[in-house]
C-alpha cells in the first residue's frame, strides 16, 4: 500500500515519523462521548451549547470549530422478524447471526441503534491543505493535517474545499479550527486524547498500516459472522481522497452515519474546471469580437 | 437485567465489550432498549417492577428441564434442608407468608426457620420489630445451629418439606405464559433467555448476571436480587469463575461507603449497630447479632477490635471495650424516614455531603420542604447545589407555596476536592480496593473529607476537653490524632487506612481478620479489611499491569476479605476439592501438600481444611464449617435458596406489583409487597390501581453524559452541552394518542408534581402488550434542577416515596402519570392543575 502524501515523508527527510492515524470502529462505539469530552479537555475547547435537538442522543450535531470529535447517534428501524410477519426463513438466517455474537443487532425488537465517533480524516489528498494561501494548514511529520493558529488569517478557503464540511470558523476569532489528531501529545510520544479515554477501545490510534491491517482482520470477522454490511470506509488508496489517516469501520452505508459516500479531493477537478473556465473565456472573447466587429456592420 | 451498564459504568462495561468479543453471549432483560441494549446480543424489553415474575420464570425453567447442578446444589445450598412444619408458603395463603401480624405490618419469623430449630435459639433479634431495618431485626447474619448443622435434611432432596420442593412449588406457576402475560415479552424471547442461561451453565460453563441500581430501586428490590441469587445457586454459578452476580454501584466508591458504612444501621465491616434495649452487656449483644458458627462465630473477635481501633487505652475488659461508647438507634433513621421526620420539625441540622436530595431524592418537592424546617443546613459540595440554595431557588417560590423569607434555615456551604485532590480508596463493585493519590491541590478552600471531618472533630474535642460530664467521654477517649501534613494540616490518608488494617499486639500490621481476638490485644478498624496493610505495605496501592501477570491479576489492588478476588471461591471444585472441569479450574485442594490452592487468587476458606473435615461436637464459628461448606458467611456454610432470616418480606421472591400500576396482580390476591414502607401523607399522596387518570407507566432514570442530580455534570460546560434539555422519552404510539409532538414540550402529572420536558419520540421506548393493551411508558432521566450551566425541571418531584423495607429504597423506576403537549403552567397555576388531577382521580390525600 502506498500511503505517502505529497509532503510526507519526502520533505521531512530523517525527521519523517511514521505517518499515525486512527481507525475508529463504530461496531463496539457505546456512545459514552468520553472522546468527545476528552478532546474538549485537552484541547481547551469553547462550549458549544446547541439545545436540544431531538436528533436520538445527538446533541452537538456536526463536526466544527469547538466540536472536534462528535459521536453520531443513528436509530434504525430494521427489518421486523417473525413475529411481525416476516418471512421465517430470514428470520432464522438472523437468529444464525445472533448466535454467532455480531453486534449491534436486535432480533425481533425491529431497532438498532448505531453510534459512531466521528473526527477530521487527516486525508492523504488533503485539499483544506493545498488551497490555504497562508500556509497555516500543513503536513506534520507524522503524516497529519494540522491548522496553525498562530498563522490562520480566517480567509476561509479551506471551508468549502474539505469534503467532509469538517473545517469550520469559530464565529468569536474568525479562524478555523479542528483536530489535530493531539499533535502536542504525539510530540511528546502518547496517544490522542480521545483515544486514551474510550473505554472500549472503538478509537484506536497507531500507525496507519499496522491500523489497516487491524481492521482488514476486524472487517473479516464481523462479515463471517454475517454483518454483510459492515464495510471500511476511507481506508482505500485509489478513493477519491487516496484513503484517509482517520478511517472507519461502518455497519451501514455511509450516509446512514452523515458522511459522504464518495468523498472527492475537490482540487482533482482543478483541471477540467480550469479546461472549461479557458472555454469559456475563449467562448466569451469570441463573443465580444463578434459583438464588436459584427456591430460594426 | 435492570442495569445499563454500557452508560452507566462504561469503563467497567470495557470488560463485557471484551469478553463479547471472545465470543461470549450477552442478554439485556431490561424494561428500555438503552446503549447497553444496543450492544447486547439480545434485548429482552420487560414492564418495568416484573423482575421477579421473569426470573420466578426461569427458576420454572430450570425445574421443568431438569437443568440444575444436582451437585452442587445438593452439597453447597440449603435445598436439602428441611423446613419447619408450621411454615405456609405464598402459593397456600394467597401471596402471604406465615407469621403476618397485622397489627404491626410485619412478620414474625419464626416459621420461616428450619425444621427443629426455634427463633430464640436462632439468635432473632425480638425486641426490634419491623421499625428497625430488616439487617437488624431479622437476624441478617443467620440463627444458631449445632455444629453449623441443620437438624433435618433430606440429600434425596425428596421430602415435601425440604427447600428443594418448597421452591419447586413456590414458582410452579410462573410458567412461560404467565411470564409472557405478567412482563409483556413474547414467549419466545423469555425462553431464549432461560435456555441460553441453562446452555451456559454446569460443569464445563459458567453465566454471570449483572444488576445496578435499577433492580433496588423498587419495593421488591432485595427480592429482585434474591430471586437472582436463586437462578445463580441452582446452576453452580456462584464462587467460579465467569459466574456470580455483580451488583454495579450508583455512583464510584458507594461500596467502600458500605463497607465502612455511611449507612445508620451498621458498623464498619456489617456488624450490625446496637439498639438501645441490648443494654451495655457485650456478650448479650454478640449472642443476638451473630450465629455460633461460620465466619459470623468470630464476631467478638471482630467486635472487640473495632472498640479498640476507636477507644484504644480507653477501652478495657472492665469497661467491655467502650461498648457501651458506641451510639444506639432507637428506630428507622434511613434517609427518606428522616426527611419525613425533618418535614414534620423533628430534626434540627443536617450535613448534606455530596448529596442532593432537592434533585436526586424521590419525592424530591418534599425534600425541599423538609430542609425548610432545619435550623441549619451543611451542604459540601463542588458548587453550591440545588440543596444549598433550595432556600432561594426553588420550583415552589414560583408556584407561591414557598416564600425565601419566611425559610429560617441556616446554610453553610462548604466547598469540596475532587478525588484527583486528595489520597484515598476507591471500592469497585469486586469488593476490590484500588487507591489514588492526590495530582493536584485543590482550589481556594476546597478540602478534603478527611480533613474537614478530622478538624471537625478536633474542634469539637477541643470545645469538650475540660469536661466532666461522663456523656462526652466517648468522644474525648476517641483515638482522633492522625498525622497532619501540608499548610492546611491534610490528614495522613494512610494513617487511617493502617487503623482500619489493624495492628497487633506488638504493634505490627495484622495479615488477615484470623489473627484477630476478642480480649482486646488486637485493635481493627474493619475486620473485613484486615490484611490491606498486610506487611507494613498499602496492598490497595499495588499497580502491577495486567498484562504482566494472570488474567486473576492478583498484584492490582487488594480486594476484601483476603485480598479475594472471587467471593466463596471454595465452590468452584467440586465437594472432594477438585475442579469441576478442567476449563473452569480456579481452587482446588492440593492433596500433596494438604492445602487449598489456587490459580492466583487467595482461598476464600481455611487454608488447611480438608474437603472431607467434618466439624467436632460444640464446635463454633470456622471449626463449625464442614470441608465441603463454601459460602463460611452462612452459619451452616450453605447458599440459601431460601432465607430463614435476614429478610423482612419472605423467605422467597413473590411476585407483587409495584405501588402504582396500571394492572392487578396475576399470580396472587396480595396486589403488592405488604411490608412495603409507605408515608401517606398530604405531600406525598398515591395513585389508585389502574387509575385511568395516570394511565401510563413513569420510570426515571440516568444518561451517560450526567452524573446523578447533575451536580457534577451540568456545572460542566463539556457535560452540560452534551444532553443541555430536560427530556421525556415517549414511543410513537404514546406520541400519537396524546398528541406529543418530537422536540416539542410536554407536562408530566401525577399525585405529586406537574414538570415539563422536551419530547423525544423513539422507537426504543417500546409499547408491550398487557392483558391484551399496549402498556405505554413515559421515561425521564433526573438530572435536572435550578442550578448550573443547564437548567430544568426535576423529574423526582413527580415520583412517590415508597420503600423496600429491607433495605429502605424508594421506588424510582415505577409509577404512573399522565401527560399532556405543551408547556406546564406557571405560578399557582402549576398547583392548580395537580390538584384538579387529583380530584379527578380520587387521590386520597391525608
Amino acid at each position: 500500500m502506498t500511503l505517502d502524501t505529497v509532503s510526507w515523508p519526502a520533505s521531512y527527510g530523517d525527521e519523517a515519523k511514521p505517518r499515525k492515524g486512527f481507525f475508529t470502529d463504530t461496531s463496539i462505539c457505546i456512545g459514552c462521548k468520553a472522546c468527545e469530552v476528552a478532546c474538549k479537555e485537552w484541547n481547551q475547547i469553547p462550549m458549544s451549547i446547541k439545545g436540544f435537538s431531538g436528533k436520538s442522543y445527538d446533541n452537538t450535531l456536526a463536526l466544527g470549530a469547538n466540536t472536534w470529535r462528535h459521536v453520531a447517534f443513528v436509530e434504525q428501524r430494521v427489518p421486523a422478524g417473525v413475529d411481525d410477519g416476516a418471512s421465517l426463513v430470514e428470520a432464522a438466517a438472523r437468529a444464525d447471526v445472533i448466535d454467532a455474537g455480531v453486534h449491534t443487532y436486535q432480533e425481533g425488537d425491529g431497532l438498532r441503534w448505531l453510534m459512531a465517533s466521528d473526527v477530521c480524516k487527516h486525508c492523504t489528498d488533503a485539499a483544506c491543505l493545498e488551497v490555504c494561501p497562508t500556509g497555516a494548514l500543513f503536513r506534520t511529520e507524522f503524516g497529519t493535517v494540522v491548522v496553525q493558529e498562530d498563522i490562520c488569517n480566517g480567509c476561509g478557503y479551506c471551508i468549502p474545499a474539505c469534503p467532509f464540511g469538517v473545517l469550520e470558523q469559530r464565529k468569536d476569532d474568525g479562524r478555523v479550527w479542528k483536530c489535530t489528531l493531539c499533535y502536542d501529545r504525539l510530540k511528546e510520544d502518547q496517544q490522542p486524547a480521545c483515544a486514551q479515554a474510550c473505554p472500549t477501545d472503538s478509537i484506536q490510534f497507531g500507525e496507519l498500516d499496522e491500523l489497516r491491517h487491524r481492521a482488514e482482520g476486524r472487517l473479516k470477522r464481523l462479515q463471517d459472522a454475517g454483518q454483510a454490511e459492515a464495510r471500511l470506509y476511507l481506508a482505500d488508496d485509489d478513493d477519491g481522497i487516496h484513503g484517509a489517516g482517520a478511517f472507519f469501520l461502518l455497519l451501514d452505508e455511509p450516509e446512514v452515519y452523515g458522511l459522504p459516500p464518495d468523498p472527492v479531493d475537490t482540487r482533482h477537478e482543478l483541471g477540467s474546471i480550469w479546461s472549461a473556465a479557458g472555454a469559456a473565456a475563449l467562448a466569451l472573447g469570441a463573443g465580444l469580437i463578434a459583438a464588436v466587429f459584427g456591430g460594426r456592420r | 437485567m435492570g442495569s445499563n451498564m454500557a452508560e452507566q459504568h462504561p469503563v467497567g462495561f470495557q470488560w463485557v465489550m471484551e469478553a463479547h468479543e471472545r465470543g461470549a453471549k450477552y442478554i439485556h432483560v431490561d424494561p428500555r432498549f438503552t446503549r447497553t441494549s444496543a450492544m447486547a446480543d439480545r434485548h429482552v424489553p420487560i414492564r418495568a417492577g416484573t423482575d421477579i415474575a421473569f426470573l420466578g420464570g426461569v427458576i420454572n425453567y430450570i425445574f421443568e428441564h431438569d437443568a440444575w447442578f444436582r451437585e452442587y446444589v445438593q452439597h453447597y445450598t440449603n435445598g436439602p434442608v428441611i423446613v419447619r412444619e408450621d411454615y405456609v408458603d405464598a402459593e397456600d395463603a394467597a401471596g402471604m407468608f406465615s407469621g403476618w401480624d397485622p397489627e404491626h405490618g410485619a412478620y414474625q419469623i419464626e416459621s420461616w426457620g428450619y425444621d427443629e430449630t426455634s427463633h430464640e435459639a436462632a439468635g432473632g433479634k425480638k425486641e426490634q420489630q419491623g421499625d428497625v431495618s430488616g439487617e437488624q431485626a431479622q437476624g441478617a447474619h443467620g440463627m444458631k445451629l449445632e455444629r453449623g448443622n441443620p437438624p433435618n435434611i433430606d440429600n434425596s432432596m425428596q421430602h415435601p418439606r425440604c427447600v428443594l420442593q418448597i421452591l419447586k412449588r413456590h414458582f410452579a406457576r410462573y410458567t412461560p405464559q404467565v411470564v409472557s402475560e405478567i412482563c409483556g415479552c413474547s414467549e419466545r424471547d423469555f425462553l431464549a433467555v432461560a435456555r441460553a442461561l441453562c446452555e451456559n451453565s454446569g460443569r464445563e460453563r459458567t453465566s454471570a448476571i449483572v444488576y445496578s441500581v435499577g433492580w433496588t430501586q423498587h419495593t421488591v428490590g432485595v427480592q429482585n436480587i434474591r430471586a437472582a441469587s436463586i437462578v445463580q445457586m441452582l446452576l453452580g454459578n456462584m464462587g467460579r469463575p465467569g459466574g456470580g452476580i455483580l451488583a454495579l454501584r450508583g455512583h464510584a466508591n458507594i461500596q467502600g461507603s458500605t463497607d465502612i458504612p455511611t449507612l445508620y444501621n451498621i458498623l464498619p465491616g456489617y456488624i450490625p449497630m446496637p439498639h438501645p434495649t441490648s443494654g451495655p452487656d457485650l456478650d448479650k449483644f454478640i449472642e443476638l447479632n451473630g450465629p455460633d458458627t461460620g465466619a459470623w462465630g468470630n464476631l467478638k473477635n471482630y467486635m472487640v477490635s473495632l472498640l479498640k481501633a476507636w477507644w484504644g487505652d480507653a477501652a478495657t475488659d472492665e469497661n467491655n471495650y467502650g461498648y457501651d461508647y458506641l451510639p444506639r438507634i432507637d428506630g428507622d433513621h434511613s434517609h427518606y424516614p428522616m426527611m419525613v421526620k425533618m418535614l414534620d420539625g423533628g430534626v434540627q441540622g443536617m450535613f448534606c455531603v455530596g448529596q442532593n436530595p432537592t434533585v436526586g431524592s424521590a419525592n424530591s418537592k418534599l425534600m425541599r420542604l423538609a430542609l425548610a424546617k432545619l435550623d441549619w443546613l451543611v451542604v459540601r459540595d463542588f458548587q453550591p447545589t440545588e440543596s444549598a440554595l433550595f432556600w432561594k431557588d426553588s420550583p415552589e417560590h414560583e408556584s407561591g407555596e414557598t416564600r425565601a423569607e419566611d425559610i429560617q434555615t441556616e446554610v453553610f456551604f462548604l466547598p469540596c476536592a475532587a478525588h484527583t485532590e486528595k489520597d484515598g480508596n476507591f471500592t469497585n463493585t469486586q469488593r476490590l480496593l484500588q487507591w489514588h493519590w492526590k495530582a493536584l491541590d485543590p482550589p481556594g478552600d476546597a478540602r478534603s473529607e478527611l480533613h474537614w471531618i478530622y478538624h471537625l472533630g478536633k474542634a469539637v474535642r477541643d470545645k469538650l476537653a475540660d469536661s466532666e460530664d461522663p456523656r462526652d467521654r466517648p468522644i474525648l477517649d476517641l483515638t482522633w490524632d492522625y498525622p497532619v501534613e501540608g499548610p492546611h494540616q491534610e490528614p495522613n490518608a494512610e494513617a487511617v487506612l493502617q487503623e482500619i488494617n489493624g495492628r497487633g499486639p506488638d504493634g505490627k500490621m495484622l495479615s488477615t481478620y484470623e489473627e484477630l481476638k476478642d480480649d482486646g490485644s488486637t485493635a481493627c478498624g474493619s475486620w473485613i479489611h484486615c490484611g490491606i496493610y498486610k506487611d507494613g505495605v498499602n496492598q490497595s496501592a499495588r499497580k502491577k499491569p495486567g498484562q504482566d501477570q494472570n488474567w486473576i491479576a492478583h498484584e492490582w489492588g487488594w480486594a476484601w476479605p483476603k485480598d479475594v478476588r472471587i467471593l466463596y471461591n471454595r465452590a468452584s471444585a467440586d465437594p472432594d476439592g477438585k475442579p469441576w472441569s478442567e476449563r473452569k479450574r480456579y481452587v482446588w485442594w492440593d492433596g500433596a501438600d494438604d492445602k487449598w490452592t489456587s490459580l492466583g487468587d487467595s482461598p476464600d476458606f481455611p487454608a488447611q481444611k480438608e474437603p472431607s473435615f467434618e466439624p467436632e461436637e460444640d464446635a463454633k464459628a470456622m471449626e463449625a464449617i464442614s470441608g465441603d461448606k463454601p459460602f463460611i458467611l452462612h452459619p451452616d456454610g450453605r447458599a440459601w435458596l431460601f432465607a430463614p432470616s435476614g429478610l423482612v418480606d419472605g423467605p422467597l421472591p413473590t411476585h407483587y406489583e409495584p405501588q402504582e400500576t396500571p394492572f392487578q396482580n396475576a399470580l396472587y390476591p396480595q396486589q403488592q409487597n405488604p411490608t412495603r414502607q409507605e408515608f401517606p401523607r398530604p405531600e406525598n399522596p398515591y395513585h389508585p390501581v389502574g387509575s385511568p387518570v395516570f394511565p401510563y407507566v413513569l420510570s426515571t432514570w440516568r444518561l451517560t453524559e450526567h452524573h446523578t442530580s447533575g451536580a457534577m455534570s451540568r456545572t460542566v460546560p463539556y457535560l452540560a452541552e452534551l444532553q443541555p434539555e430536560f427530556f421525556c422519552e415517549v414511543s410513537p404510539a404514546l406520541a400519537a394518542e396524546r398528541g406529543l409532538e418530537h422536540g416539542g414540550w410536554a407536562t408530566i402529572v401525577t399525585a405529586r408534581s406537574a414538570v415539563e420536558a422536551r419530547v423525544l419520540v423513539t422507537d426504543r421506548i417500546k409499547p408491550l402488550q398487557i392483558e391484551g393493551r399496549p402498556t405505554y411508558r413515559v421515561g425521564m432521566p433526573y438530572h435536572w434542577g435550578g442550578v448550573g450551566i443547564v437548567t430544568g425541571d426535576s423529574a423526582n418531584d413527580l415520583l412517590p416515596l415508597v420503600l423496600d423495607n429491607n433495605v429502605h429504597i424508594s421506588e424510582y423506576k415505577v409509577a404512573t402519570c399522565d401527560i399532556r403537549p405543551g408547556r406546564r403552567p406557571r405560578g399557582p397555576a402549576r398547583l392548580k392543575l395537580v390538584e384538579e388531577y387529583r380530584q379527578r382521580a380520587g387521590v386520597r390525600v391525608s
